[in-house]
């Protein structure tokens, strides 16, 4: 009898390309990126760092309403999204915001659709996405659809998707994953694995590993990589992508990483079940840090390159704040006309009731 | 007597039927050591230990089986559902499954579980958070659903609910959680599960209510009553089985009734009550049954949630019709 659980495990290794000290320690894998697209990168996650400061203090204020902080996540979520093209369709969780902002989320409506007004949903039309989900899970067993469509239209474009290392857990993460393994279809399952689903740590979610392993069973291919890297990740899902789009299947990216912030705004306190070692050590591996270092050593990037990007940053989000304050207030009539095509009776008549209060 | 919230009664039942028990577990998404999102489990762990009180992996579907697993190893299990928003991830569990088992095993296999969750709305939760799906839970032969509208039967509904050897579906509004106290005794009691409770007593109309909307109803009364209308009020407390009982005593005796759901009028459980009125008492009706509810949209986004919920005005409103009609 052969028992084949500790070989699988010690097949999946962290893919790493920048170090903490953001030196290249695997040259093979650089990916091929001009120094604009690199300084594009740091551009982005830094703007998306301040971006997040601001929600948070937002929030605070009462100007914003849900909040998931993503501050340490953003070379997982940022890395992966630039490896996409404008057509590929995403389909985030409720952290994954930055995301879509970078594929062309106006920022007006990213805080509407924290304030909980629908407009925040209404996307351009260049944006292929669905606005952020709730439901823990429910967007990967809806990217085997996404990508199922994609190449039964012959398209060569992928869907990609995220959730965390709790939403794994899910019914829907291994139904997701199979679905797509079964019709080889063009997607990229994306699991950043920030070690705690709200306060439960990743140790008490499953028995495994690595949560890239859960692949194996779907018979995709799978691979952890270093999350507080960009290029590890941004590599890992280029590599993905062109493998999907090329017909050969889907893949599911563990990505290593941490948020340095609370859950959500809505009262979490990570002191509760997080340490302050942890903090710290996590602290050290900051995706910023260590891609500033790397691009300081190019001479790509400076303090007046930084200072710029968190002027531009904050402009845009003060503009923003005030377009979304600026929005009409929600009435119940928007959202009864929301519901169906075609109004049914029922509605009908309460539309006409709506009508007569909200015209007091 | 202690002053408690209603969050604070909740932990107390818990904690009286894991010391009186020791079938009892409680489980669920962060129960453990961050006690619940709401807190609702707040010290239970360090009270009672890993093995009674424990976080499960995040899903749904599976802390639903894995409760109906243990009742059927003699354990009396209390799952959390984080939100009652996401029963629809363990909806099989809950109405295909243990709402059955006695059923299909002619009573050889029993299902003794209490699923506790917040429902309800009005605090601003993101989408699919908040919502009133105690009429999916109602119309499920072989549930119980309970809905406690203050501190005092909160402990005592949800102590009876454990102490069942059917499963009872809990459900705590949001709203109510911290929102006043009440007098909860410390010794343990129990509140009985299927009997309504008279809220107020009123000679002219009966407003028949559940959860937030039995506060509602109660302030949409006291205005009444500056107009010279006496209305009685009453909390379901539980909505399935439906103390129908109390409500046509209520019905004959004032002619008139109004009932409320925070619910869209197309759910709840409302249109129920109102169908037995009419077929139980009509020659004691002097005008028809009205309703208050929510419209029948998907929940309203948290920037309109205060508008499209329903009020005491809306109450008032209603029971005006009702008086001249
Ligand atoms: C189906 C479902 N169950 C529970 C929740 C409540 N909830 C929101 S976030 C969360 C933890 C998620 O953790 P993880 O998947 O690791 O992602 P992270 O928040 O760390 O990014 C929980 C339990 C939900 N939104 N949906």
């Amino acid at each position: 009898m052969k028992h084949v659980l500790e070989n699988v495990e010690s097949q999946f290794e962290m893919f790493q390309i920048l170090n903490e000290d953001g030196k290249i320690v695997n040259k093979d894998d650089m990916p091929d990126l001009s120094d604009e697209d690199l300084k594009e990168i740091m551009r982005r996650m830094v703007y998306t760092r301040i971006l997040d400061q601001r929600s948070i203090a937002l929030n605070r204020q009462g100007r914003l309403g849900f909040y998931a902080p993503t501050a340490g996540q953003e070379a997982s979520q940022l890395g992966s999204q630039f490896a996409l093209e404008q057509e590929d369709f995403i389909l985030p969780g409720y952290r994954d915001v930055p995301q879509l902002i970078w594929q062309g989320l106006p920022l007006y409506q990213a805080f509407l659709f924290s304030k909980g007004h629908f407009h925040g949903n209404q996307f351009p039309e260049k944006l292929h996405a669905l606005s952020p989900q709730i439901i823990i899970g429910a967007q990967y067993v809806q990217t085997a659809g996404v990508a199922l469509g994609f190449k039964k239209r012959g398209k060569k474009n992928v869907a990609i998707t995220y959730t965390g290392d709790g939403g794994t857990s899910q019914g829907d993460f291994y139904e997701g994953i199979n679905f797509a393994g079964a019709y080889k279809a063009p997607a990229i399952f994306i699991v950043q694995n920030n070690r705690f689903a709200i306060s439960v740590p990743v140790e008490k979610q499953t028995n495994s590993k690595t949560l890239a392993q859960k692949s194996v069973a779907a018979g995709i291919e799978g691979i952890q990589v270093d999350g507080m890297d960009v290029l590890a990740v941004y590599a890992a899902t280029k590599d993905a992508r062109d493998r999907a789009i090329n017909g050969d299947g889907p893949t599911l990216i563990e990505t290593l990483t941490y948020r340095f912030g609370p859950h959500t705004m809505s009262g979490d306190d990570p002191t509760r079940y997080r340490t302050e070692e942890l903090d710290n050590e996590w602290a050290k591996k900051d995706p910023l840090v260590r891609f500033r270092k790397f691009l300081e050593g190019k001479k790509l990037w400076s303090e007046e390159d930084e200072n710029k990007v968190i002027d531009e940053a904050k402009d845009d989000i003060k503009k923003a704040i005030k377009q979304a304050e600026e929005q009409p207030k929600q009435k119940v009539t928007d959202l009864i006309g929301n519901m169906y095509e075609e109004l049914p009776s029922n509605l009908q008549e309460q539309m006409e009731i709506y009508k007569e209060k909200e015209s007091k | 007597m202690a002053q408690m919230t209603m969050i604070q009664a909740i932990t107390d039942a818990m904690r009286t039927e894991l010391k009186n028990d020791e079938n009892v577990l409680v489980f669920g998404e962060d129960v453990g050591q961050n006690g619940g999102v709401f807190r609702a489990t707040e010290g239970l762990q360090d009270e009672f230990g890993e093995d009674r009180v424990f976080d499960t992996p995040l899903a749904e579907s599976g802390i639903g089986g894995l409760a109906i697993g243990l009742a059927l190893q003699g354990f009396r299990p209390v799952p959390e559902i984080q939100f009652f928003g996401f029963v629809y991830e363990v909806m099989d569990s809950i109405s295909g499954q243990m709402a059955r088992l006695r059923y299909r095993s002619g009573g050889h296999h029993t299902a003794p579980i209490t699923v506790r969750a917040p429902f309800g709305g009005g605090v601003h939760t993101p989408e699919m958070h908040a919502d009133s799906l105690e009429g999916l839970m109602a119309q499920q032969p072989g549930l119980k659903v309970v809905i406690p509208s203050t501190p005092y039967e909160a402990k005592g509904l949800l102590i009876s609910a454990i102490r069942d050897n059917d499963p009872v579906i809990f459900l705590e509004h949001m709203k109510l959680y911290r929102s006043f106290r009440g007098e909860v005794p410390e010794e343990e009691y129990t509140v009985e599960i299927g009997k309504a409770d008279v809220k107020r007593e009123g000679k002219d109309v009966t407003l028949i209510a559940y959860g937030a909307m039995v506060h509602a109803s109660l302030k949409a009364a006291e205005e009444l009553e500056k107009d010279g209308v006496d209305a009685e009020v009453i909390d379901l407390r539980t909505v399935s089985p439906i103390d129908y009982e109390t409500v046509l005593e209520s019905v004959k005796k004032t002619g008139r009734a109004v009932v409320i759901q925070e619910a869209q009028r197309q759910a709840g459980v409302a249109a129920n009550v109102m169908a037995e009125i009419q077929e139980k008492a009509i020659l004691h009706l002097e005008a028809p049954v009205l309703r208050v509810a929510a419209p029948d949209t998907v929940y309203a986004f948290s920037d309109a949630e205060e508008v499209w919920l329903p009020n005491h005005s809306d109450i008032v409103e209603k029971v005006n019709a009702v008086m001249n009609f």
